[in-house]
């Protein structure tokens, strides 16, 4: 699990680890030896205060360039919110996010939809489940051009979409998370790690995580 | 040392919330007839190798997925 100046999920993310069984640990960004580790997290927040652009200094951080590396042979990385900012301005993973289409900080339970995407990490949730996991972002709009678009609907990239009605954002074609071109790169903007507990009014979040832990088993 | 200026816009044909919103507010305020409103940032610096510029732009400064750039050279 990696930790930012400005990370804040990262405790969450941490305690769903737990809860599938798996050992985790925080990482400082400042370690480049990722040496031991079967799966990367990189946790939502506000890394550098998202000065810039959200994501945009946290991916020039020391351990990101041992998370490409760690990526590029195959390993397992999850960016939730403010990670799946930092992969995507650090080039592992395709598009960009852009400031909410309303402006505004968006806090709110929504539900999902589970694409099907050609994804290890994805092996333990079905294509077209329904997920109710929280959002909470200010820049969580996805954007990539539309022939990307529609390259990464044809690849079967697209991991999970916004259900109809609650696309909190203008994300395009209601995107909510996307992989990478060979699968084990994931990243979306809700929290699955908020949503692992029936108290807090669902745990389909940690379908997510279990579904991760079982790449590792 | 050479000061430079870095314009960084949304790429046309991008959603411009930002740009919107002040589009909005401008006839409350009585300015008619504004339009085309697009927010963007300015970068000053200072540097004593501007020709690192277009790079040093394309890696950080902007996004070139979703954002162009301009670099001025003040004299």
């Amino acid at each position: 699990m990696l930790q930012f100046p400005g990370s804040c999920d990262e405790r969450d993310a941490l305690s769903a680890c737990f809860r599938t069984g798996a050992e985790a640990k925080l990482v400082w960004h400042e370690e480049t030896d990722l040496s031991g580790l079967d799966a990367i997290v990189v946790p939502g927040g506000f890394s550098y205060g998202d000065y810039l652009r959200a994501g945009a200094i946290a991916r020039f951080s020391p351990a990101m360039e041992s998370v490409a590396a760690f990526a590029a042979e195959g390993g397992p990385v999850l960016g939730i919110c403010n990670g799946f900012q930092v992969l995507c301005e650090a080039g592992l993973l395709p598009g960009a996010l852009l400031d909410n289409e309303g402006l505004k900080f968006v806090c709110r339970q929504v539900d999902l939809v589970a694409e099907g995407a050609r994804s290890p990490l994805l092996a333990g949730i079905d294509a077209g489940e329904r997920l109710s996991i929280p959002v909470k972002h200010a820049s969580g709009r996805y954007y990539a051009p539309d022939g990307e678009l529609d390259r990464l609907e044809a690849e079967g990239r697209v991991a999970f979409r916004y259900a109809p009605g609650h696309n909190p954002n203008g994300s395009v074609r209601d995107i909510a998370g996307v992989v990478n071109d060979s699968g084990n790169v994931l990243g979306l903007m809700p929290h699955p790690e908020h949503a692992v507990d029936p108290m807090t009014g669902s745990d389909d979040g940690l379908k997510l995580f279990l579904s991760v832990e079982e790449v590792l088993v | 040392m050479v000061k430079a200026k870095v314009l960084i816009r949304p790429k046309q044909g991008i959603l411009d919330p930002q740009g919107k919103a002040v589009e909005g507010a401008l006839p409350k305020l009585g300015f008619e007839g504004v339009t085309g409103v697009r927010v963007g940032r300015l970068v000053e610096l200072e540097t004593d190798n501007p020709e690192a510029l277009p790079e040093l732009c394309e890696k950080l400064l902007a996004n070139p997925l979703i954002e162009d750039f301009e670099v001025v050279i003040e004299d």
